[in-house]
């Protein structure tokens, strides 16, 4: 097969991780694989995309692609993959991918696959629906480059150890309007990050209000690098901010330890957080979805067991 | 303003949906809804209407059923609906559907169209962007608050680290996240008024859309590995269960 590239989302620090994750996956597909890297710190972005298997980084610092975003990235690629004909481009899931590979598509006519959990070629690939009980093989067709969009963590990433050249590109300036960014504000987020914490304890609608998530910090305290998050619902309800959301339309996790305390187990939630290596469920409702995934399931007051939880892992702690 | 607010009819939006013989989503099954998800951007398009005049247009793609997803729009204050319905869509994939959406909202005067981010049943969430693009406007997508400003628009978009703002010149498309707005339930009143609205139905060929080949197919379905078997506990060494996991799993 042609080349696969790798839509490599450029963060203040560094390349996103799921650049890494899906460079490791292109690099088993066989043909070229090469990045493209685009925003402001881009080309510093070149040397770990490389290390991670990209022969090639096309990149541009170019502050367009953060004050215009979507539609620049979107007309820069459409232009380069003119010029290289890629067989393939694989996105992160994230709001930039879904923003980027949506607009390409309508510039392309070409297929764009949502959600995937696995890639086998340019014509194949693989998801899960109905909250990962049903995996499912679908056949891509029409013209190339073909888009997939990659949910995020679905591959660990590796190091290849090799080195990208790296081409500069001009930034594309897309004919008609396009949004522009005039502020941006940065909500204050306390311990570790959700993604990177080995344990996660989320809450959800059975916290019945944003007070009782001071109990949660307090069972993440305890335990100690601990991350706390939400499910839709709590985020919806404004009880948190979105920066919490652990699901489909918010942050997978695959933690070693997932506490859910009054969460249901919607399927939006359950494909954020099934990859958790031990999930913990507690729940006042025995019918709850989310005991059926859980490997001890707690079937109780919340309200009782967390804080006595707090106080347990405490005593251990100092015994 | 003219608001267009898509909305799509989606299987039972709080059961388990399942799939048909031929490994599509069970569609007609009776028990659909108004995708939740598009409530709030059509309570959003409600207080702009509100607020400074115009008519709110609601646009959906779907089965002979998707009427009553139409119907609960305007019994919340649209004023009048579109529904695509076309044996030949069914299947239809997030580029046909962007094209035939294209089709349909380019017929009608708007300074906005309104979008949920993503599907309660598909999760797609690419299908705004293509539309855009198609129709040639702006668009800012998980937009959790949004307020005119002269000629355009000015957008607080949710990020994974807080929010930006964005300007975007009218006409414009946004996608609007959960939660943004508290969508008004339909009064009886509305109900009953919402009868004698206009909703005109249209096929994809009425709207000149031929090519709709989809560019998907599922190959197979298989069920996922089961997960072992959990524990369900109920009494007072519940605590104590769950710190010897956490302590099995050396995170304590």
């Amino acid at each position: 097969m042609g080349a696969t590239w790798v839509y490599a989302e450029v963060t203040p620090d560094g390349a996103h991780p799921s650049a890494l994750e899906l460079l490791t996956k292109a690099r088993g597909l066989g043909g070229e694989v090469a990045a493209v890297a685009l925003g402001p710190g881009a080309s510093s972005t070149a040397k770990e995309l490389g290390e991670h298997g990209a022969t090639m980084v096309y990149a541009s610092d170019d502050q367009a692609f953060a004050d215009r975003p979507g539609r620049t990235a979107a007309h820069t690629l459409h232009a380069l993959a003119g010029q290289h004909s890629p067989s393939l481009i694989l996105f992160p899931g994230t709001y930039e991918g879904r923003d980027v590979a949506g607009c390409l598509q309508a510039l392309t006519g070409s297929t764009l696959m949502a959600n995937a959990t696995d890639v086998e070629s340019s014509s194949r690939a693989r998801t899960e629906i109905l909250g990962g009980t049903k995996i499912v093989d679908v056949n891509l067709a029409g013209p190339e480059p073909r888009l997939v969009l990659v949910r995020p963590k679905s591959f660990p990433p590796e190091p290849s150890g090799g080195t990208a050249e790296v081409v500069a590109v001009d930034a594309v300036t897309p004919p008609g309007a396009t949004a522009t960014v005039v502020e941006r504000h940065a909500e204050a987020a306390s311990g570790p990050k959700l993604e990177e914490a080995n344990v996660v304890i989320a809450g959800g609608r059975g916290l019945g209000g944003p007070e009782p998530f001071a109990m949660l910090d307090d069972l993440a305290a305890a335990i100690g690098g601990a991350a706390v998050g939400a499910s839709r619902a709590a985020v919806d309800a404004g009880w948190v901010p979105y920066a919490y959301q652990v699901g489909q339309t918010g942050k997978t996790v695959k933690p070693d330890v997932y506490i859910a305390a009054g969460i249901s187990g919607a399927l939006q939630h359950v494909v954020g957080m099934k990859g958790a290596k031990r999930i913990v469920a507690i729940n006042k409702d025995a019918d709850a979805p989310i005991l059926k995934i859980a490997d001890l399931g707690v079937v109780g007051d919340l309200f009782q067991i967390v804080p006595a939880l707090t106080e347990e892992v405490r005593r251990r702690a100092s015994s | 303003m003219n608001v267009t607010v898509l909305a799509k009819f989606v299987p039972n939006p709080t059961g388990t949906p399942s799939l048909g013989p031929d490994n599509l989503l069970i569609r007609d099954a009776g028990d659909g809804a108004l995708d939740p998800g598009d409530e709030y951007g059509l309570e959003l398009a409600l207080q702009l209407v509100e607020a400074g005049g115009g008519e709110v247009t609601v646009v959906s793609m779907g089965p002979a059923e998707a009427l009553a997803g139409v119907q609960r729009g305007l019994a919340m204050g649209a004023h009048r609906g579109v529904l695509v319905t076309d044996a030949s869509l069914r299947g239809a994939d997030a580029l046909v559907t962007a094209r035939v959406l294209a089709a349909a909202v380019g017929r009608i005067d708007y300074d906005l169209v309104i979008a949920g981010v993503e599907s309660t049943d598909g999760y797609t969430g690419t299908m705004p962007a293509t539309l855009a693009e198609l129709l040639g406007v702006a668009a800012v997508t998980a937009v959790r608050k949004l307020e005119p400003d002269g000629d355009d628009f000015r957008a607080e978009r949710q990020t994974e680290s807080g929010y930006d703002v964005l300007t975007a010149p009218k006409p414009a498309l946004i996608t609007v996240t959960a939660g943004a707005t508290q969508p008004r339930y339909p009064s009886l009143k509305g109900i009953m008024a919402a009868k004698s609205k206009p909703v005109e139905t249209v096929s994809a060929a009425d709207l000149g859309v031929s090519d709709l080949t989809p560019t998907q197919t599922v190959a197979a379905v298989t069920d996922a590995p089961a997960k072992a078997g959990g524990e369900i506990v109920t009494g007072d060494d519940a605590v104590a269960r769950i710190a010897d996991l956490l302590a099995d799993a050396k995170v304590i």
